[in-house]
């Protein structure tokens, strides 16, 4: 964990010293805020859905700010922005039906104004700009398997069935290749313990 | 052996599925979803022929959605953020919905078909002030619209087609207050007019295309403005003054103001008190509201006023709707005894009324509170005329041509409180489901169920199956059933209204506007408090119906009058009503119920008294018996400190009461207040079970949990902390928990966590508590498992002591017997932040556990208690392992399909609450928010009962095949025996 920590910091000092563009955000005009401004990417996350959750459109996703200090919602490109918000560290959400996504630790600096760092919290990714993607789609729903002749027989009643001709069909084979003498002494045997057996059973009722 | 086998492998089948995950064909079995969207505060009908069988509405949930007119659903809805307050809204270039919220700051615009949000514009103000929109009538369509706001000080021009502002003027004048902003049709002039201190009236002109100030002006009147205005064309408004006895017609055409005052005494012979100006949009007239009631004025002049109807409470007037040109028209809606009024007027013809229907109302929904109207037009070409009503109780309704088309019941969307009730017990020989259909009707009905488990059936058949679960009537019967699944839910909205949820579908099974709760001359500003079980027969006083208790209080302080209503939970009948002579402060129900099983009740008051209800001797006699064992406790958020107190007999009134107890003040633990700030406190259910006192490890100790009723969790942060995510630094943030005994006041535990705060959600239950925090330095969310055991028993092992009597497991437990206790401890990640949390409850606290957890996503998430187990290490021992200890991970897992609300969203989810079903292993849960959301969850499967899917149907052919081998292979061996015979 510290070790991460520690690459973090490297890769922030690194992103400081590049002076790469800062997309993330611009110094705000009025207020002594700051604007964060980002983009969620939901249709290009990869493969489609498999109808069962219908495909989410932007309008259903919300970017929550701070565990709920202020709410936003996407447009229709999928950009999003929360305006005036002070320096420091905060807590961005996503919250999107059908998608897990990360929070994102944003911090603004004070010293250096207008320059926003990103990070996923979850696999404590850097982000060079603030463009958010699910991580993962999410299945409210178990899968129903497709029917197949394995899955009835592994059903319990299957397997009753299959265990029923198991005996039937195989065990006189099995008894048939024994050699009558141990038949014999295996069911003196059994009948020494006093446990009828199946196969004593199943002539049994013949007679 | 092979018998073995086979039932190995059974209970290896049995136990291979473990999650208590959904088919997405069983949504609907069990759980039912209702929508709302909470009390309507403004509405507004699109006018573009696409949107015309739509209305948008704000709530005052902070709920904006577009609502179907010809039946009420929802077409879209957003819920916007718990501060973010609508304050004004409107539709622009009649595609666009243009709100104005988090007052006047965000101004954002919604596509009207499909809710998208289509821009956002941030205003900054400098003052705070009332925020105003104006969106200009869309005359000229090729000229670009611009939507005028003022807010903060500011009036902002922002384009209608992309949120940008396009200019932005300052009205920096010491205490001015615009009132105002307007701009006539076809002008290029906008008006602002508002008033500077309490006697000065300005009008502001500016140039539309710059914002430039053309023309400001300024009169001052001697005797004051009350703040009211009311615009009544575009060069005339209509003020109140500072007495609210005098109406100031003011008239500011081309730069010349002129003031002319009125009497309202002089225009209403029986007016007295004061008058308030409604804010309703009307043209050339103005809507005065006095205490007996609502009164219309036309201005024909600067001078001249003239009373044009009078309409006596209750009573709503909406706003003006332009109709076909020059006509506009407006309704009134009039309330008498059971019925409403609605009437339309056109201002043309102000005598007469357009239409006029009487509509039946039910009592239940109170009085009218606003009218929005709507026009149509007919087939013979003519206008019709519809109206959405918003009654008192909250619930929204369309009525056209004199009936009511729909109704939602949106007080739904604010519960504050609830409680459930059992049904009756169903009666020999009264059976509300019909007699079992024929046999061949319900082997066709599981055979079809069969095929659905085996994925071998068509959509149609699957549409079938559906259908033919979703009718059971078995889940919605009236009765009481055998596995407690059927019950009814009893919520109290903030509105004073009690409602009864029917656990199978949701359905409003009786409603009770709280008559105590209503307004009236002793009880000003009535609010429903919270909802207790009063009377749960069970044993005595069968034939008697359950009943429920409402506390409320007369007015927004805490020393305010309490209220007390009594209502049977089977008719939703008031049984009786109490106007209590002291405040309410706590309510303490008691574990104790008199002979009539009613539930005795103690209510401290402010002065720190306790009262005993029911008022009978009877109660009394057995509170008397108990009173030394009662102890209760107060924590004061404000001051940091938490207080215990016992009982004694004698109140320091002036009139006996033998009711009445006085309190003493036990313990005190007091917070430093410049380290310690109270945050959240818990404590356990009153009604959880625990089945089991101790715990057994693998290898083979015991662990005695130490469970006590008189468990409070406090956890605190640091002063500096208290505040949002983002506002310290982790050095300035600690959280600290405390687990303390509510009657001796002992600090059992107490654990401090640096660089941690709020907000903290916690839940208590057996011998443990988890809570959840934000943790600064990780810059994660948090959650943390605390378990006390009762180390003063764990000697109690050895058998032959136990065999011998040389134990103490029979000692009652009590908190003065300071027992040694031993916590363990474990922390975990969390990825989301919580707004609810809550543990499942059965019925003998058998099953396993689960927390739920209501998500930011407003989702309700199933977590095993055993992910929260302290004992849980990197590398659990083979042992361990068969104990069911999961290996420990930095984080607590989502699982998608652990959501108990599935792909459903429980909107501004508030709490959660679980029951208990009769069935052991099944917990119903009900959570609210502006949604409702109830499903029954089995935290480990149903062990206890074979599932709603268990295909009887397999089970026969099975049995079926198995006879028919037997047959089979009797027939061979017969053969074969002959054979052998012959042979």
């Amino acid at each position: 964990m510290r070790r991460s920590a520690e690459a973090i910091a490297s890769l922030l000092l690194l992103l400081l010293s590049c002076h790469l563009p800062s997309v993330l955000a611009g110094a705000a005009s009025l207020g002594d805020g700051y604007t964060i401004a980002g983009r969620v990417k939901l249709e290009g996350s990869g493969k489609t859905t498999i109808g069962f959750v219908p495909p989410m459109k932007n309008s259903n996703a919300k970017v929550i700010l701070n565990g709920g200090q202020r709410v936003t919602f996407l447009r229709e490109d999928g950009y999003f922005s929360f305006h005036n918000v002070p320096a420091g560290t905060h807590l961005i959400e996503i919250s999107a039906m059908g998608y897990f996504f990360s929070p994102v630790r944003i911090d603004i600096s004070a010293r250096n104004p207008g320059k926003i760092q990103a990070a996923l919290t979850e696999n404590r990714r850097v982000l060079q700009e603030l463009v958010l993607e699910p991580l993962r789609e999410e299945q409210y729903y178990e899968m129903r398997e497709p029917f197949s002749l394995m899955s009835l027989l592994k059903s319990p009643m299957g397997l009753m069935v299959g265990f029923m001709v198991i005996v039937v069909f195989l065990m006189p084979k099995l008894m048939e290749n024994m050699d009558p003498e141990e038949i014999r002494r295996a069911q003196e045997e059994m009948g020494a313990q006093g446990v009828p057996s199946l196969s004593s059973l199943l002539p049994g009722r013949s007679n | 052996m092979a018998v073995r086998v086979c039932l190995g492998f059974l209970i290896l089948l049995l136990h291979s599925n473990f999650s208590t995950a959904l088919y997405e064909d069983q949504v609907g079995l069990a759980d039912w979803h209702q929508k709302y969207i909470g009390k309507v505060k403004q509405a507004v009908f699109p006018t573009q022929r696409t949107g015309k069988k739509r209305v948008v509405v704000s709530t005052e949930e902070n709920v904006i959605a577009s609502l179907d007119l010809r039946t009420g659903d929802i077409f879209w809805r957003h819920v916007l953020g718990k501060d973010d307050h609508v304050d004004q809204i409107d539709i622009a270039l009649g595609k666009y919905f243009i709100t104005l919220s988090s007052e006047g700051s965000i101004l954002r615009a919604w596509n009207l078909p499909d809710g998208q949000m289509m821009w956002e514009s941030a205003l900054y103000g400098s003052t705070p002030s009332k925020s105003l929109l104006f969106v200009p009538a869309n005359t000229n369509l090729g000229k670009e619209n611009r939507i005028l706001v003022f807010s903060g000080g500011w009036l902002h021009a922002v384009s209608s087609i992309d949120g940008e502002i396009i200019w932005k003027k300052e009205f920096a004048i010491d205490r001015l207050e615009i009132k105002q902003v307007f701009q006539p049709l076809e002008s290029d002039i906008i008006y602002a007019v508002g008033f500077v201190g309490s006697s000065q009236f300005s009008v502001y002109q500016l140039s539309s295309k710059s914002g430039e100030v053309l023309k400001h002006n300024t009169a001052s009147f001697p005797s004051g403005f009350c703040g009211e205005v009311s615009l009544v064309s575009s060069d005339m408004l209509v003020a109140l003054d500072a007495t609210r006895s005098a109406l100031i017609s003011i008239s500011f055409q081309s730069g010349i103001i002129n003031f002319h005052q009125t009497y309202i005494s002089d225009l209403l012979q029986d007016f007295s008190g004061m008058a308030a100006l409604l804010p309703v949009k009307f043209t050339g007239m103005f809507a005065v509201k006095t205490v007996s009631g609502i009164c219309l004025v036309r201005v024909k002049g600067v001078s001249e006023l003239e009373v044009i109807e009078k309409f006596n409470h209750p009573a709503s007037v909406s706003d003006v709707l332009t109709i076909s040109g020059e006509q506009q028209a407006f309704a009134i809606v009039q309330h008498a005894e059971t019925k409403i009024d609605f009437k339309v007027k056109l201002d043309k013809d102000l005598r007469n009324d357009v239409l006029k229907e009487t509509v039946e109302m039910d009592p239940q929904r109170g009085h009218v509170q606003k009218v929005f109207i709507n026009n149509y037009i007919r087939t013979d070409k003519s206008h019709g005329f519809r109206a959405l009503i918003v009654m008192e109780d909250h619930s929204l309704l369309l009525v056209q041509q004199g009936e009511i088309v729909w109704s939602r019941e949106d007080g739904l969307a604010s519960i504050i409180d609830s409680t459930t009730s059992e049904l009756p017990v169903e009666k020999e020989g009264v059976s509300v489901a019909k007699v079992e259909h024929n046999l061949f009707e319900w082997l066709k009905g599981h055979v079809l169920k069969l095929k659905g488990t085996l994925m071998l059936a068509s959509p149609d058949e699957i549409a079938a199956i559906q259908a033919m679960r979703l009718k059971s009537s078995e889940r919605n019967k009236m009765t009481r059933d055998h596995n407690g699944f059927r019950k009814l839910i009893i919520v109290l909205t903030r509105a004073g209204k009690l409602l009864a949820l029917h656990t199978g579908d949701g359905r409003v099974i009786w409603s009770l506007l709280l008559p105590s709760l209503h307004r009236s001359e002793a009880c000003g500003h009535p609010s429903a408090l919270n909802i207790y079980q009063w009377q749960v027969p069970h044993h005595h006083a069968m034939h008697e119906n359950p009943s429920v208790l409402v506390v409320g209080r007369c007015g927004p302080s805490h020393d305010a009058l309490g209220v007390f209503s009594v209502v049977d939970s089977y008719t939703g009948k008031e049984r009786n009503s109490l106007k209590l002579a002291h405040s309410i402060i706590q309510v303490i129900p008691l574990p104790l119920t008199d002979s009539t099983e009613k539930r005795l009740h103690l209510i401290i008051d402010a002065n720190l008294q306790a009262h005993l209800y029911p008022r009978t001797r009877d109660s009394v006699n057995i509170f008397l018996h108990e009173m030394s064992n009662i102890y209760w406790h107060s924590i004061n958020v404000g001051k940091g400190v938490i207080r215990g107190y016992s009982l004694r007999s004698g109140c320091n009134l002036d009139v006996v009461d033998e009711y009445c107890f006085n309190t003493k003040e036990l313990w005190r633990i007091v917070f430093p207040s410049e380290s310690e700030k109270i945050a959240t406190t818990a404590t356990r259910k009153m009604n959880e079970v625990v089945h089991t006192q101790a715990k057994v490890l693998a290898d083979q100790d015991v662990m005695y949990k130490y469970i006590s009723r008189n468990i409070l969790f406090v956890a605190t942060v640091a002063p500096k902390a208290a505040g949002e995510i983002g506002s310290v630094t982790p050095e300035e943030a600690w959280l600290v928990a405390y687990l303390i005994d509510t009657v001796t006041g002992r600090i059992l535990h107490r654990v401090t966590h640096q660089g941690a705060q709020g907000p903290i959600r916690a839940v208590v239950s057996e011998n443990w508590v988890v809570y959840h925090y934000f943790n600064l330095r990780a810059h994660r969310y948090e959650m943390s498992v605390i378990e006390i055991y009762d180390q003063s028993r764990a000697d109690n092992k050895d058998v032959r002591k136990l065999v011998l009597g040389k134990h103490n497991l029979t000692s009652p437990v009590s908190s003065y017997s300071r027992p040694e206790v031993m916590v363990k401890s474990q922390s975990y990640f969390f990825t989301h932040s919580v707004k609810a949390m809550a543990v499942t409850a059965t019925a003998k606290g058998i099953t396993s556990l689960q927390l739920l957890i209501g998500t930011i996503g407003d989702q309700v998430l199933a977590l095993d208690k055993r992910f929260l187990d302290p004992r849980r290490t990197a590398t659990p021992t083979q042992a361990e392992k068969e104990e069911g200890i999961i290996p420990l991970t930095d984080s607590l897992p989502i699982i998608p399909q652990a959501y108990v609300t599935h792909a459903l969203q429980v909107e501004g989810l508030r709490g959660i609450i679980t029951i208990p079903a009769k069935l052991e292993s099944t917990t119903l849960v009900f959570s609210y928010g502006v949604d409702i959301f109830f499903t029954r969850i089995a935290p480990s499967r149903t062990y206890d009962s074979l599932t709603e899917d268990f295909s009887y149907a397999l089970l026969l052919i099975t049995i079926v095949a198995l006879v028919a081998a037997i047959f089979v292979t009797w027939i061979l061996s017969e053969k074969k025996e002959l054979r052998e015979k012959w042979r």
